[in-house]
């Protein structure tokens, strides 16, 4: 047993340091002074200065957030929607096709979703005259498109592991259908849905396959122009990029992990407590 | 089906001419091929405390959820008070139901979840201010209003479930498996909890539970479902003492079975021949059946009496103690007979005492009269 | 019997009738139907229509490709998109390659991922939601920068080499950017948490108590391991295996930036084609034919989603 322990331990040590090292050397090198990147030239943030100096870096930022936050918010309306259908309504006419629909985009290699929505986009524009174009409607559909199949799965597990006969309860005690979805159902799994819109604005966040194909002349989104920055080669100033995006991602994992230990803790001291001074 | 047989008793369901409050009839549940209730009919009158009763898969969960409007009867129809209530759905019935597991929504307190039900039928708030205090304080929980349902323990939870219902004061309450969630202490003391605060409500409770010792114990009357149909119907007595199938017989506490032929009759007794045994027996029946006829005997337990003296009985069986169990009220015997038959004997131990007059191994007299057994023709 | 009651007669054959529950069947429809009308809108039509136009000719205009139906309404279908890919080499080379380079990097996914798993479905429980975490943290970072962050690692002048260097364990960089070797390993570090969280969430879930049973009779560990844990951890080592491999078979990405130019990825190829070539019919052929490639490992995941939701 102890032999085994050992393993494991060196094998959890290996595969962290695998995980973590690169993102560590990313954000070390982004207060490097040398343009070249590996060669250390000195404690500097000139980098964050040219990056926030950089007028392609921010507007590209501020698209992507924009699309991102759209994209997030249908992606849960229609997710959870997809999610509810598949869980609580039984058998319904196509649902095998509905399900296979759900679960394809989460495992569909980018180029091909890419390809096959830019050509429907000029399809649909040569036949019914919209979208006319291609920019930010498009990247925002397509993002919709691929991100409420991650949200609809979030959706279906909670809601699959929430107790149906809450919902039946509500039914009995008079209230209507669509009250109960309001005022039992969207309360209890509105965790899962802010997950799952978190999740949404990062998958739009993070794309670049799709947007690429899918945009138009003058919709950049921040992928698109990293990639046309790093494929030249590396450049300081998308370490320090990097650098922004893992300090917010992690304090947001940060907070929201001592949100939950915090809750998880005052639930189980009152578990406790209920079970001492039961009557 | 019910079960009118004597007169002259005041409850309802033993006066022919009382309209049933409940009626199901001919109700047939299908899930696909598979027929889950399969023609249950039954009249349920006002204030009962009537039981479903039966084993998992038996249908008696499905037969409750289409009386809460939750499923939709294949076919036939339900009548509550005289309105025909087969279609209303859930939201729209004078019925309500206690879940198994309470189903207490979790983001609500206490005082929120009991309050739920008449929000929903817009009681104005001081009504339902007034209500809720009421109801809690009938279950006793008036100072856990505004906990979260986390915060109690089992039996509260149940208790807040209970008030739940009962404050839209519903016109049928149903229970499922309402004391399954419950360690056996506390099962005991509900079980009586429930029963006053039924009398004191004075609603009809239809109760569900596979426990035969609680159903024996809670109901008026119960019926016994067996594979989507309803085996029998009665009060707990008539079901003990006189099951009608071998399945209720079986079903219901613990019982030896003979089969046998019948000869003919003395008396008030049938005689029937058991091969087994290689004697007659004497079993007092109402009902006449042809000789020839296949019969079983049916004996409870208790009703055999043990001795290593001879039994001056019209039934006398002899045989040898295989096994003994002390059970602190009772002692259970297994009894091989000469052909080796299992019979089981139990007694109760009214002495206060170690001493056993029956031992492992001692041949021994079994034996009982003729109207402690039964006749099951079907 | 009772006469009080509106009860027809008992014995009249009941109407077969199927009644559905009412008060679900109204919202219902409504809340299928738009998730559902999306999807064949933007994930199942645009399928349709690769398909027909990796049926068409190349054209030089707008769209660059021929309809379907010609002028005189006559179906114009031509399988000559399908026939180059067959014929010229690139694209078998590549549609293999892109095989082998994704099923290498599962492997290795697996390798590492699965000791992982387990030590931390060994973890004492509060420790577990921290490591869980940590796996997922890096999959909520830039994909793209995280691929990037290898190219200054691996590079001629980057930060291995340069640490071997001065080590003086070699005297010239050894070149690992532009290789298979690269995108091995571009692949595996980005898709290692989706091998990582299936087998977890296996491997978690398994009662403990069956391993000790295993010793209990006479098992010594490892043994116990190769014949109760591990087969118990299939489906999971399956749904990892499908959510590394599917994806990292049309990878465009990792190959762009890490990969050589005769490391080829079907991906790629797909990219080039389109942006490059501006060859649409060709373009769209290879996706149609990447998605034959894919059909079975797709629809295995599908069947799994499916009892998963059973479960």
């Amino acid at each position: 047993m102890r032999r085994r322990n050992w393993f494991l331990f060196s094998a959890l040590c290996f595969g962290f340091a695998f995980l973590y090292g690169p993102i560590l050397s990313l954000i070390i090198y982004s207060f490097n002074a040398s343009r070249l990147v590996t060669v250390w030239g000195g404690f500097s943030t000139r980098w964050y200065g040219e990056l926030f100096r950089d007028p392609q870096i921010i507007d590209a930022a501020l698209l992507s957030l924009r699309i991102g936050a759209v994209n997030a918010t249908f992606a849960v309306a229609l997710g959870t929607l997809a999610g509810l259908a598949i869980t609580r309504f039984g058998r319904f006419r196509g649902r095998m096709l509905f399900t296979g629909m759900i679960a394809a985009p989460l495992v569909m290699p980018e180029v091909i979703t890419g390809l096959s929505l830019l050509l429907l986009f000029v399809t649909l524009e040569s036949v019914v005259g919209w979208p006319s174009g291609r920019g930010v409607t498009t990247i925002t559909i397509a993002h919709i498109t691929f991100s409420m199949a991650y949200v609809a799965v979030i959706v279906q597990s909670r809601l699959s592991s929430l107790d149906g006969s809450l919902e039946e309860a509500a039914l009995d005690l008079g209230a209507r259908p669509w009250k109960v979805f309001l005022v039992i159902t969207l309360p209890i799994i509105a965790p899962a849905l802010v997950a799952g819109w978190l999740l949404a604005f990062t998958l739009s966040l993070d794309d670049l396959v799709i947007a690429s194909f899918v945009s138009g002349p003058g919709a950049s989104t921040l992928p698109m122009v990293v990639f046309s920055k790093v494929r030249l080669g590396v450049s300081p100033d998308v370490n320090a990029l990097a650098t922004i995006i893992v300090l917010i991602v992690s304090l947001a994992v940060v907070v929201s992990g001592w949100l939950m230990i915090r809750s998880e803790r005052r639930r189980e001291r009152d578990v406790q407590e209920a079970l001492a001074g039961r009557s | 089906m019910s079960q009118a047989t004597g007169g002259g008793s005041s409850t309802s369901w033993q006066q022919p001419d009382t309209p049933p409050f409940l009626r199901i009839e001919g109700v047939v549940k299908r899930f696909g091929d598979f027929v889950a209730v399969d023609g249950v009919s039954l009249d349920i009158y006002r204030k009962e405390l009537f039981c479903l009763l039966g084993g998992s898969g038996c249908g008696k969960t499905t037969l409750l959820r289409m009386l809460a409007g939750f499923e939709q009867p294949s076919e036939g129809h339900i009548y509550l008070d005289g309105s025909d209530m087969t279609d209303a759905p859930p939201y729209e019935r004078p019925v309500n139901m206690m879940f198994q597991s309470y189903a207490l929504f979790p983001h609500m307190t206490v005082a929120g979840n009991v309050a739920f039900g008449l929000k929903q039928d817009r009681v104005p708030a001081p009504e339902i201010k007034r209500r809720v205090t009421e109801a809690l304080d009938l279950v006793q929980l008036g100072p856990f209003a505004k906990r979260k349902p986390h915060q109690l323990s089992g039996g509260q939870r149940q208790r807040v479930a209970l008030a739940r219902c009962l404050i839209k004061r519903p016109k049928l309450l149903l229970l499922d498996e309402p004391l399954a969630a419950l360690d056996k202490k506390l099962r005991e003391q509900t079980q009586f909890e429930l029963m006053t605060i039924q009398e004191e409500v004075g609603i009809t409770f239809i109760v569900v539970t596979h426990d035969q010792e609680e159903a024996m114990s809670l109901s008026t009357r119960i019926a016994v479902m067996d594979r989507g149909q309803i085996a029998q119907v009665g009060t707990p007595t008539e079901i003990y003492e006189y099951p009608r199938t071998r399945f209720t017989a079986d079903f219901i506490g613990s019982i030896n079975f003979f089969d046998g032929k019948v000869t003919g009759r003395e008396g008030e007794a049938l005689t029937v021949d058991v091969p087994v045994l290689g004697i007659s027996l004497q079993v007092r029946s109402e009902i006449e059946l042809p000789p020839g006829r296949e019969v079983c005997v049916a004996v409870r337990p208790e009703k055999i009496s043990i001795s290593r003296e001879p039994l001056d009985l019209p039934n006398v069986l002899r045989g040898k103690v295989r096994d003994l169990g002390y059970l602190g009220n009772l002692s259970v015997y297994r009894v091989e007979l000469d052909g080796g038959r299992l019979v089981k004997v139990s007694t109760a131990n009214t002495l206060h005492s170690t001493e056993r007059e029956v031992d492992w191994d001692d041949m021994v007299y079994l034996g009982w009269r003729s109207s402690a057994a039964l006749v099951l023709s079907e | 019997m009772t006469t009080a009651q509106p009860t027809p007669d008992p014995r009249r054959p009941f109407p077969k009738t199927r009644r559905k529950p009412r008060f679900w069947t109204r919202g219902k429809g409504a809340v299928t139907a738009v998730p559902y009308f999306w999807l064949l809108l933007f994930f199942l039509l645009p399928f349709a229509i690769v398909l027909k136009i990796s049926l068409a000719e190349p054209l030089i205009a707008q769209p660059p490709f021929t309809p379907l139906f010609g002028p005189d309404g006559a179906l114009q279908a031509t399988l000559d998109n399908y026939r180059f890919l067959w014929e010229d080499h690139l694209y078998i080379v590549a549609y293999l390659n892109s095989l082998k380079l994704a099923g290498v990097s599962t492997l290795l996914c697996l390798l590492i991922g699965y000791p992982m798993a387990y030590g931390m479905a060994k973890a004492p429980p509060a420790l577990r939601n921290i490591l869980l975490l940590l796996v997922i943290l890096p999959f909520w970072t830039s994909f793209l920068l995280r691929v990037y962050a290898w190219m200054g690692i691996l590079r001629n002048n980057g930060l291995i080499n340069n640490l071997l260097l001065g080590l003086g364990v070699i005297d010239q960089p050894i070149q690992m950017m532009n290789t298979d070797f690269a995108i091995y390993i571009g692949i595996t570090y980005s898709y290692l948490p989706f091998m990582i969280l299936p087998l977890y969430a296996v491997l978690e879930r398994l009662p403990g108590d069956l391993v000790e049973a295993a010793q209990d009779l006479g098992c010594r560990p490892w043994k116990a391991f190769a014949t109760i844990t591990l087969p118990l951890s299939v489906p999971g080592i399956i749904a990892g295996s499908l959510l590394v491999f599917i994806p990292a078979v049309g990878e465009f990405v990792i190959p762009s930036l890490l990969g050589g130019p005769d490391s080829l990825m079907i991906g790629r190829v797909l990219w080039d084609e389109f942006f490059g070539n501006r060859d649409w019919p060709v373009a769209s052929a290879v996706a149609i034919a990447l998605l034959l490639v894919l059909v079975v490992p797709i629809m295995m995941f599908q069947r799994m989603q499916l009892r998963r939701e059973g479960a």
